[in-house]
This record gives C-alpha cells, structure tokens and sequence, in this order.
C-alpha cells in the first residue's frame, strides 16, 4: 500500500494493482456446460502442459485461469481482451483474494485474545487462552469455540472499495485501502454488488 | 508490478524539495480553506524531527504561543505546504528534538549553526 493525494490536498491510502490485460479464454454455455459462465486468463505463464497448450490453442501462454459469472455471455468470445476500462474513477468494486497464510496460529494472534498476566508468579501463561467453558455442566467444549488453529489463506472479499484511478495505458488500478492476499497475490475484481450507501 | 507502485509513489512526489533539518527554525506556508476561500496560512517554529520515507515523508515543527506548545505535522510532499522557508539554522546533536517539550523559557531555545559562507 502507499498514499495519494487528492485535488483537495489529503492524503488518501491507497493499493496499487496491476489489472489485467485479461483474456477471454472459454465461454461455457448452458447448452453444453449446463451453466453460463465465462473463462479468463491472465499473466504470462512460463511452461504449460500439453493439456494447457491445447486448452489455449491460439492464444498466448497464460499463468492463471479463472471463472467468473456473466450477465449476458453472448458478449463474450474467446480472445476478447478485458481490461481496466471497465472501471472509472469513483466507481465501487469489490475485491476477492486469497488471505496471508499465518501457519497454526494461537488464540492470541487468531482471536485477539488477551492472554494471561505476564507477571504475579505466572510462567507459561502469557499467550494462553484459559478456559474453554463450564464445569459438570455441559461437560463438553461447545461448538464453536474459539482455539487456536489454521489462520488465513482463505478466500475473503473487501467490498466497496472506491476507485481512485485506473489507467488503461499503464494496466493501472488504483484503489482506496487495502485488499486481500500478499504482495503480487493474485486477486480478482468486479463491480461492488452493493449499492451506494 | 513493483515499477508500477514506484511509478505512482514518483508522480506523488514534489519535484523539488526543501532542505532543511532537524533543529532549524522554518516558516511552513500552508494552504488553509475557510468558508470555501483557499488562502495562505504561515506556520513557524523549530523542526522537531522529521520520519518517514517516499510519498509518507514528514516533519514535526514545534512552536510556542502563549506559553502554550503547539505541534503540527505536515506531510513533505503534501500539495497543502505550498513551500518552507528556512530562516534559522539550528545546532542540535540528536535527530528527534523531543527534549525541547520538557523544556520552558531560555532553556527551550536551540542554538544556531553558524553556516561558513562558500566562496
């Protein structure tokens, strides 16, 4: 993330992303697929199988491949370019990434729970989560209950970002905050399906 | 994809930047909107310390008004510092001028930097 400033002079946080070109890949119709949907691709992929190779066939190597649903699909054929152009400053979009991995977190970090005293004779409590529910009565952990465990690397989606800017020219996307995933991770954006609020 | 971010972090730059140091006294020309009139508003005092680095570069400037000490940080490449004038340079040993908070009257001033005038 970094900063821009607006006409009125604040300073506003802002992503950077590189937002496509993205090629139409396949259209999958309801005749054939039983669904509507279309296929694009993006970046430049350094080796394919010969599965990929013939899947692509007259087009160039792509790295990633994704579905996305389409409101109408007879707009779309396989080459068509899609790129920033289908955005304008101002206008809302939600972004859909995949999460930072945190490895098997503790509740601390996983729940922002507090912990245990760090000082009064405490040894090994200082990021422990306590307990974990009643006595006799259930005698049982409930379901739900927060532990530690696998934290991130999932699928998460920022709506409403505003569009600062997007140049054509430069493949450039310029969102205000910030957006899912790792530097470089791979996102995928579409107009926000929220209205103005 | 990282030339991208550097190109927008450059355009956001000022070209050209104001020297100046911790410990020096600046005069920070700041455009201020009232009741929908932009005019220039002058803010000076003594550098406290500056941080940061690119597009998020700032800079403390500390005064004192009544007895009263005012803070204000100003972002370098902001378009609202229309420009900084320096009209005193300070001698100071350390980057971050926190001392001068705990300090009043004569002990508070800073001592000048005599600049060797180049031939």
């Amino acid at each position: 993330m970094t900063q821009v400033f607006s006409e009125a002079g604040q300073a506003r946080p802002a992503t950077v992303i590189e937002a496509g070109p993205c090629v139409v890949t396949q259209v999958r119709t309801k005749e054939k697929d039983g669904y509507e949907a279309v296929q694009i691709g993006f970046g430049e992929a350094k080796r394919l199988n010969k599965p990929e190779r013939g899947h692509l066939k007259g087009l160039t190597p792509l790295r990633y491949l994704r579905e996305v649903e389409a409101e109408d699909i007879s707009q779309y054929e396989v080459g068509q370019q899609l790129d920033v152009t289908l955005f304008s400053e101002g206008e809302r979009v939600d972004v859909i990434g995949v999460s930072k991995g945190h490895g098997f977190a503790g509740v601390v970090k996983r729940h922002h729970f507090r912990g245990g005293p760090k000082t009064h004779g405490q040894s090994d409590r200082w990021r422990a989560p306590g307990s974990s529910g009643s006595g006799t009565t259930p005698g049982r952990v409930l379901k739900g209950t927060r532990r530690a465990g696998h934290m991130g690397h999932q699928r998460v989606t920022t709506q409403n970002l505003e569009v600062l800017q997007a140049d054509p020219e430069r493949n450039l996307l310029l969102l205000k905050g910030s957006v899912p995933g790792p530097k470089e991770g791979l996102l995928l954006i579409r107009k926000a399906i929220k209205g103005e609020f | 994809m990282t030339d991208l971010l550097s190109s927008v972090e450059q355009e956001q730059l000022k070209a050209e930047v104001p020297v100046f140091a911790p410990g020096d006294t600046v005069r920070v020309h700041v455009k201020v909107v009232e009741g929908g009139r932009e005019r220039i508003q002058v803010f000076e005092g003594v550098v406290m310390r500056r941080r940061g680095g690119g597009v998020n570069e700032n800079f403390t400037v500390r005064r004192v008004t009544r007895s009263v000490g005012v803070e204000r940080t100003f972002l370098l490449h902001s378009p609202r510092v229309e420009k900084v004038d320096v009209t005193r340079h300070g001698a100071v040993r350390r980057a971050q001028l926190y001392y001068l908070r705990g300090r009043i009257g004569k002990r508070a001033r800073v001592k000048e930097k005599r600049v060797q005038p180049s031939a």
